[in-house]
């Protein structure tokens, strides 16, 4: 089955890297051989081991996994897909580069909920250089418009300490620290099941911090996903202090000498202020039991959300600064072009997608592989 | 809520105003800057575009280049565009000619259908329904044990028979209900990702074995352009009798809402404003569209302040509104009733004029503490200068500052926000419905 993609790069990036020319760094050996999204968060390597676990994995299994992976997550976009792929067709095949063709590329944008100054700057950008090059032929025009979104994903630069653009970072930190943060209904809870997961798979362990004590059966609701990924949930009862739960969180992780700690937040308006300070407490409360943590903060925006996610963003960033995004429910209709937003206003990477409703269903962002899907 | 797009909004209507007669080129900027407003809002850019036409249409057909009244009547059409854009009138709950009546909320994954269940069962109730809550949904974990809790707490009875197969689910919880003797059934499902035959097959099935009197689609305030594809869509599968905003109470500028009804004309019956079981207020569209106009919404406070205050405050209140004699004292004593109420940033919304000094303001920010500083300033006046405050001189002004620990632009501030607040107070009350047109001709 490996030689059906002779060009699919193996790498921490998995399924993502199918095209030879992506503007990335080679990925690293051995150790990302298994190109599962669990590579992506890689715990830190057992010192009696001498190397990384996943070294010795034979690489056949590698290339079926990879595949597996790639497949699944272009399920999860083949909706999105379609919904562009409407819109798209006809409008590069019209042949002259006209006034018509931006106008219809503006809708184009701002109907994946791009926004309206990021749409503006993005055109702004492909018209320079259609001008600067030359090119009256519709049909480039979508390779420059495709090479100046993907340029706009990467071009945040993210101070998270776990993963950057290139997979994981080289020395995780024991135990990793993910604060997880976001509105009410944007599936918090089950991306930290996901994530648990992916070091579960990984030979990893994780304590879940029950941190939502507000809403109701959160707490149940976690727990029931703990024991389905097996992950140990740290709880205390409904209206808690969340602060004592990721204390004990912390510690437990320390003692059980745990890989990750995921923290679960209660769902909040952004716009509660008293809530957004309870916010920065837990993470004061966390800097003070662990420096340097937490590595990663991370905000989960719904891809069906529109341009309130940047206000939720900045409310986010300034309560606990934000250091990546999970776009999840990827696989609804909705195109989530909202990110392209978030990268050029708020600077924020995109690190995760959510691509369905199962424990494995968490792939890392791929901007080519995310702009790519839209063209399809 | 709806903040921005009404900042914009008047933003616009400013700078249109100031003009003595419109140009095309004013009329045109003026449109372009609506069109962002409402785009950035999420509304539909399909919607938008519409929208926009129509205004530039009816401005042009009527002559307004020419008029002397041309910005107000460009103001008009906005304003009768988005009304009718909102629909006309209020659209309430179906009711079972045959006991029990069902309400089956369906909706995106976490759009807030288990929390507006519980709202919902607490309206009825209300009204004098014997409310249950239905679970059905199987596929999240834990989910319906949410129900199941938030019925506890408001102690309405709740059944889970998210268990049984999707077609024996209507027959198990029609026994609950007559169990409890409930007159209304209010049944919560699986959130939906996608909306195709296959992924909603079996909601579709549980939907047909209850045969619901109304099926009602919550929607997430803060969705995207795609909200108008999921209600359509909603809609052609289950026949949708109407939708329910949630989490209205955030900063979302409620574009969906306005697309959804533009595009489907399914209506709009409910907004969600805030977690706690009774932040459900009926969607009234004239009031909500003054709302977004930034021209506030005093029905909606006079009922609300009703609910919370007595009757004869609350005729006072009208009466002060509608005619011109609101005085500082009835400002400040207005203010520390609708503290009463709730909190002040929705209440902000409702008080006409307020809303534009809202954003200048921070109300997150300053919190309570705005009015904290309002009273005291108030206070340090004498009665003479609270009913007559156009009193207040330099040096009235000096002491009054120095009573209240505050400077003398903090009190111009007040007395300014005093004067619009009664001047749009009167306009709004003594015109019925949207009056925004007679407000800026007058």
């Amino acid at each position: 089955m490996a030689s059906n993609k002779p060009h699919l790069e193996r790498s921490g990036w998995g399924f993502y890297l199918s095209r030879s020319d992506l503007p990335i760094a080679p990925p690293p050996p051995s150790r990302y051989h298994r190109g599962r999204i669990m590579r992506f968060f890689r715990r830190a390597p057992k010192v009696e081991d001498g190397e990384a676990p996943a070294s010795d994995e034979p690489a056949v299994e590698a290339d079926q996994l990879a595949i597996e992976d790639e497949e699944r997550t272009e399920q999860a976009l083949e909706r999105t897909k379609k919904s562009w792929f409407g819109n798209i067709s006809g409008i590069f095949s019209r042949g002259d580069v006209d006034e018509e063709l931006w106008a219809e590329l503006e809708e184009l944008l701002i109907g994946a909920d791009a926004g309206v100054a990021t749409t503006e700057k993005i055109l702004k950008d492909v018209r320079e250089r259609v001008e600067k090059e030359r090119i009256r032929d519709a049909e480039e025009v979508e390779n420059v418009l495709k090479e100046t979104l993907v340029d706009l994903l990467r071009s945040p630069e993210g101070t998270g300490r776990l993963w950057t653009e290139h997979g994981p970072s080289e020395v995780p930190p024991k135990p990793a620290v993910i604060l997880v943060l976001g509105v009410n209904g944007t599936g918090k809870t089950t991306t930290i099941a996901k994530l648990a997961h992916a070091y579960k798979a990984d030979g990893g362990t994780t304590v879940i911090a029950a941190a939502d004590t507000f809403r109701a059966a959160a707490i149940d609701q976690l727990k029931a996903w703990g024991d389905r990924v097996g992950a140990d949930v740290i709880a205390h009862k409904q209206g808690a202090d969340p602060a004592a739960v990721v204390f004990d969180a912390l510690s437990a992780a320390e003692s059980r000498n745990a890989d990750a700690v995921i923290i679960d937040t209660a769902g909040r308006l952004h716009t509660k202020l008293n809530l957004m300070e309870e916010l920065s407490k837990l993470k004061r409360v966390i800097e003070r039991k662990q420096p340097n943590a937490p590595h990663e903060v991370l905000l989960i925006l719904d891809a069906t959300i529109g341009q309130n996610a940047l206000l939720q963003a900045e409310a986010f960033t300034k309560a606990a600064d934000v250091t990546s995004v999970c776009l999840t429910k990827l696989d609804g209709t909705s195109k989530g072009g909202i990110v392209f937003s978030i990268a050029d206003q708020m600077g924020i990477p995109v690190r995760l997608v959510g691509t369905g409703e199962e424990p494995e269903d968490l792939a890392p962002f791929s901007p080519e592989a995310f702009v790519e899907a839209l063209f399809r | 809520m709806l903040d921005s797009l009404s900042n914009r909004l008047q933003g616009v209507f400013q700078k249109l105003s100031s003009k003595g007669t419109v140009r095309e080129k004013d009329l045109d900027e003026a449109l372009r800057e609506v069109r962002v407003a409402l785009l950035e809002a999420d509304v539909n850019f399909k919607v938008v575009r519409e929208f926009v036409k129509g205004v530039r249409e009816r401005a042009i057909g009527a002559d307004v280049l020419k008029s002397l009244t041309g910005p107000q009547q460009v103001i008009g059409f906005v304003n009768e565009e988005m009304v009718r854009i909102l629909g006309e009138e209020q659209v309430g709950l179906a009711t079972a000619s045959k006991p029990p009546t069902i309400l089956m909320l369906v909706g995106p994954k976490g759009s807030g259908k288990t929390t507006t269940a519980a709202k919902l069962a607490l309206h009825l109730r209300k009204g004098g329904q014997k409310p249950i809550l239905i679970s059905t949904d199987a596929v999240r974990v834990a989910g319906s044990e949410q129900l199941l809790a938030l019925g506890k707490q408001l102690n309405v009875p709740a059944a889970d028979v998210s268990d049984a197969k999707p077609k024996d689910q209507a027959k198990a919880a029609l026994a609950e209900a007559k169990k409890h003797g409930a007159t209304a059934l209010i049944v919560d499902t699986t959130g939906q990702i996608a909306y195709d035959s296959d992924s909603t097959a079996d909601l579709r099935e549980i939907h047909k074995a209850f045969g619901p009197t109304e099926t009602l689609l919550v929607i997430d305030a803060m969705t995207g352009q795609e909200a108008v594809n999921v209600a359509q869509e909603m809609d052609d599968v289950f026949g949708i009798a109407g939708f329910i905003m949630a989490k209205m109470d955030g900063d979302a500028r409620g574009g969906a809402a306005l697309s959804i009804r533009a595009v489907t004309g399914l209506p709009i019956k409910f907004i969600g404003t805030g977690e706690k079981a009774d932040a459900l207020e009926a969607f009234i569209p004239d009031r909500f569209a003054s709302r977004i106009l930034g021209m506030g919404d005093v029905l909606t406070l006079v009922e609300k302040a009703a609910e919370t205050i007595g009757d004869e405050d609350v005729q006072r209140l009208e009466k002060k509104l509608r005619t011109q004699t609101l005085d500082l004292e009835d400002f400040m004593i207005q203010i520390q009733q609708m503290k009463k109420m709730g909190p002040i940033s929705q209440l902000v919304d409702m008080i006409p004029g307020l809303s534009n000094v809202k954003s200048q303001m921070n109300l997150d920010d300053i919190d309570e503490s705005f009015w904290d500083k309002a009273e005291a300033v108030v206070y340090s006046m004498t009665p003479e200068e609270r009913r007559h405050p156009e009193l207040i001189n330099g040096s009235r002004r000096r002491r009054i500052a120095l009573g209240s620990g505050s400077s003398p632009q903090e009190i111009n501030r007040l007395l300014n926000q005093w004067k619009q607040a009664k001047k749009i107070a009167q306009a709004v009350a003594s015109g019925k419905g949207p009056s925004l047109l007679n407000m800026i001709r007058r």
